[in-house]
């Protein structure tokens, strides 16, 4: 049996030159005792020896496990060490042993991991700092007193460096200091004293913990399990909460208790206010501005509720040809406005392929608002239905009379639908021109998603080349008319 | 007579404790230590304090003023209510902010206000405190900015430029719902400014020709839904929420249980708010976003479209969904073993990793931290088999909590 005495205070380093020793020497793990100093068992006459770094000797070891160790060693668990050496033992045979979660030795591992991590986690968050006089010129002083469960302190003191730079700073624990000056950042193993002192800001941040509390939703347990009592003492505001808990439950009844009062003066005022906003009409604004700025604030069917936005149609409100499609899609109902997504670009290219110019045409949808339904985290498009349709053809029909087309394309058989009241399918009338009442045309050709839609192969190729040809014939009607 | 600063705080962050949103994480990682200011945000961020009513005080959460022209009768600060009113001037919020995070009570500031004048001269005081407490102080701690409706995009940018998250609240799941209780708010144009600041957020995220990304709303958007104030159903709040996560890919939905506020309007139920029904929709909502469980699937057991008070989500929907258990943990896949009740994204993890190099028994998990308790009837490891415990017919008593004798007062 060979005993190993240690300082007990965190120290990786002193650990690790034992530990390499030990393996060079091919000491089993049962067969080492670690020792702390001032541990009962070296007063019964059994002194530790002291080991010498051996600097010839190389074990090789992950990067992972150095970086666990580190962390473990900070616990305070007299085991700790005799723990880390046993693992080390291990891994020179299990070389994938960290992985293995479930073995004793690794959960133990990772379970006083866990404890240091939340200690220094608790650090950072309960630490308070009371302003003292400075030292410096230009820079405020800052001292905190903290009492961690484990040796954290100088792990954790590069969080407050990295955070608190501009001032100068002191965090005195049981276990070790911090001190920071702007330029150096010195931490020590030693025991600190807890400093005095009290800061006005305190008050203030009382008054906030104190009014940020509501009386109706008290849960003691949760506010516990994440602040436990240990840590009460030296935080501030902790003082206040056997006050709040006692006074809350008579603070709702008295709320509930309460009748509701008059309203304050202010308040008829505003109202009168918001009254007169409402009756403003779009009266004074050009036509097609009028009805789109009514089309935004449409209720008539419920799809206004799950979509972003009405989209309204877009172009000259003298062109010549007007394009219906059936409803806006994922990136129209972003964007607000026709046409801008996929469907768009096909619908784009075709366009100028035939000699179409976009910007001369007006391109619009049947249904203003976009239908969808939710699959995973995605919004996929709906088809609308008559009753949708037919409610939106109240806007359709006023864009109609407002832009007045000699041609209208109708994509798709929603489209049809709308202005026709038709409900045949496109292919019974797609591809050739069909008097409507005013001397319109009405010309029906697919809908671009459909080509979209369709597995790339001949019968896409197909559709496509068959939509280019009814876009030429737009083409040519529009010559004609 | 004017009011001191500390009866302010007080007013301004009692009007402020209803919102639920307090979370500092999700952004970018910075720090002081090169650039000589204050702050850092370093990845997750960190509760600074516990209330007693069990929510964490990360952020200094405060009301730029609780003057209001809004009249929302589930809103303390509405115009209709007798609340005592106050306000700041931006450089009290940023001095109180600073000297705060100096003492490390918090992690940054999370700025909400009543809206006075109009949305736009409200937005621009508080986009002041948030350039002031960049540029002026050199302040890289959390900024949250909750946007005011129908705010012009201009100042919307800018905050966005400062802010690490910018929100905007939807407060009730439906359309309905919120031309009753909130007439003055229009869904419309808060969809509208969700929308436009995804599309701004995306367009920050495209990398310039020089290859630097423009730094704009790091921790992205987020809102609150208020539960038990209208009559919405938990499968209507999380449609909207699905809506909401797809339509406009926000970090975050907040369900905030309706509490009774003081001087209530008379439309309101004046009863506690139902903590568990809100505790209940968070599980839901985590199981939407990170267990790949849909909307319907969460919500189909039940068919008032009502989650199960007593037992978690996940589990309620196991019991409706016996016939995929036992899972095998030594066989099954990612995505089969994050559906069984009891295990979570880091048990799935490291079970998976630890069974590369060894079958899987019973004690093996309880050593991952695993409740076997609630395991243990939905899986099968080595040497365990659950036999027909999935048969049996009590077994949703098993879990479902013991009765309790109710409170007389």
């Amino acid at each position: 049996m060979q005993t190993v005495l240690l300082e007990g205070r965190g120290d990786f380093g002193e650990w690790r030159d034992a530990a390499r020793r030990l393996l060079v020497d091919k000491v089993l793990p049962q067969h080492v005792r670690w020792q702390l100093r001032g541990q009962a068992a070296d007063l019964f006459g059994c002194p530790g020896e002291p080991i010498s770094p051996n600097e010839t000797a190389t074990v090789s070891v992950s990067r992972s496990f150095l970086e666990a160790a580190e962390a473990a060693i900070c616990h305070s668990d007299p085991d700790r060490f005799s723990l880390l050496y046993r693992i080390l033992w291990r891994l020179q045979e299990e070389r994938s042993l960290l992985q293995v979660t479930s073995d004793p030795d690794v959960s133990q591992l990772m379970r006083l991991i866990k404890n240091v991590r939340r200690d220094s986690h608790k650090m950072k968050a309960f630490v308070r700092f009371r302003e003292v006089e400075a030292v410096q010129p230009d820079r405020r002083r800052f001292v905190a007193w903290f009492e961690p469960e484990h040796f954290i302190v100088s792990r954790t003191a590069g969080f407050f460096q990295r955070r608190f730079t501009d001032m100068d700073w002191l965090i005195a624990t049981p276990k070790g200091s911090a001190a920071w000056n702007g330029t150096s950042l010195k931490t020590s193993r030693e025991p600190a004293a807890k400093p005095e002192g009290d800061d006005a800001t305190d008050e203030l941040w009382r008054t906030y913990f104190a009014n940020i509390f509501n009386p109706a939703r008290v849960k003691i347990k949760a506010m516990q399990s994440e602040m436990p009592k240990k840590y009460w003492k030296n935080m501030p505001e902790a003082a206040l909460i056997p006050d709040l808990i006692a006074g809350a439950e008579r603070r709702v009844a008295e709320m509930a208790a309460r009748e509701a009062s008059q309203p304050p003066a202010f308040h008829e005022r505003l109202q009168a206010q918001w009254r007169g906003r409402e009756g403003e009409g779009f009266a004074d604004l050009a036509p097609l501005e009028r009805v789109r700025q009514e089309t935004s604030l449409c209720t008539r069917c419920p799809l206004h509720c799950n979509a972003t936005q009405a989209v309204f149609g877009e172009g000259p409100d003298d062109a010549r040809i007007m394009f219906v499609g059936e409803q806006p899609g994922d990136r129209e109902d972003l964007a607000g406005r026709p046409f801008v997504g996929p469907a768009g670009s096909v619908f784009d290219q075709a366009t100028e392929a035939a000699g179409i110019s976009r910007a001369g045409v007006y391109v619009t949808n049947a249904v203003k608002h976009f239908k969808h339904e939710m699959r995973g985290k995605r919004r996929i498009h709906r088809r609308p239905e008559r009753p949708e349709i037919e409610q939106c053809r109240h806007w359709l029909v006023q864009e109609l009379d407002v832009i007045d087309p000699k041609i209208i394309v109708a994509l798709g058989a929603t489209a049809y639908f709308a202005l026709t009241g038709d409900t045949a399918a496109v292919e019974e009338v797609r591809g050739y021109p069909i008097p409507l009442a005013e001397g319109r045309i009405l010309f029906v050709t697919t809908h671009p998603s459909y080509l979209l839609r369709l597995p790339e192969g001949i019968e896409r190729q197909t559709a496509h080349r068959r939509f280019q040809e009814d876009l030429q014939a737009v083409a040519r009607l529009a010559q004609s008319v | 007579m004017r009011k001191s600063l500390k009866e302010r705080l007080a007013i301004l962050s009692d009007a402020a404790k209803y919102d639920a949103s307090c979370a500092s994480s999700g952004t970018v990682r910075r720090d002081s230590s090169k650039s000589g200011g204050l702050g850092s945000t370093e990845g997750s961020g960190i509760c600074h304090a516990y209330a007693p009513d069990g929510r964490c005080i990360s952020l200094l959460k405060i009301l730029l003023t609780n003057f209001c022209i809004y009249d929302c009768a589930y809103c303390i600060n509405r115009s209709s209510s007798n609340v005592e009113r106050a306000r700041f001037t931006p450089d009290e919020v940023v001095w109180l902010t600073i000297e705060f995070y100096r003492r490390n009570y918090i992690e940054g500031l999370f700025l909400s206000s009543g809206i006075i004048r109009s949305s736009d001269d409200t937005m621009a005081e508080m986009v002041q405190v948030a350039r002031d407490l960049r540029t002026k102080h050199g302040f890289r701690g959390y900024i949250h900015l909750k946007t005011i409706p129908e705010a012009s995009p201009q100042l919307v940018e800018e905050a966005g430029l400062y802010a690490d998250r910018l929100s905007l609240n939807i407060e009730l799941p439906t359309d309905q719902g919120l031309a009753r209780y909130a007439p003055e708010k229009k869904p419309a144009g808060i969809r509208r400014s969700m929308d436009d600041l995804r599309l701004k957020i995306e367009e920050a995220r495209e990398p310039t020709f020089t290859g630097r990304k423009k730094r704009f709303v790091p921790g992205g958007q987020s809102t609150q839904m208020i539960v038990g104030a209208d009559g919405a159903s938990d499968a209507t709040i999380l449609g909207s929420s699905a809506r909401l996560y797809s339509g406009y890919q926000l970090k975050r939905v907040y369900y905030s249980a309706f509490s009774p506020i003081p001087d209530s309007s008379r439309n309101l139920p004046l009863i506690k708010p139902p903590l568990v029904r809100e505790h209940r929709l968070y599980q839901a909502d985590w199981l939407y976003r990170f267990y790949g469980f849909s909307i319907e699937e969460i919500t189909s057991a039940r068919e008032d479209g009502m989650l199960d008070l007593e037992l978690d989500p996940k589990l309620a929907w196991a019991l409706a969904n016996r016939d995929r258990f036992p899972v095998d943990v030594n066989t099954a896949d990612r995505e089969t073993l994050l559906r069984v009740p009891g295990f979570g994204t880091k048990t799935v993890k490291s079970l998976i990793s630890a069974r590369r190099h060894r079958r899987i028994r019973l004690e093996d998990l309880s050593r991952l931290g695993v409740s076997l308790k609630k395991v243990r009837s939905f899986i099968v490891a080595e040497g365990w088999s659950p036999h027909r415990a999935l048969d049996r017919s009590d077994l949703r008593a098993a879990f479902a909590p013991q009765p309790e004798q109710l409170s007389l007062f």
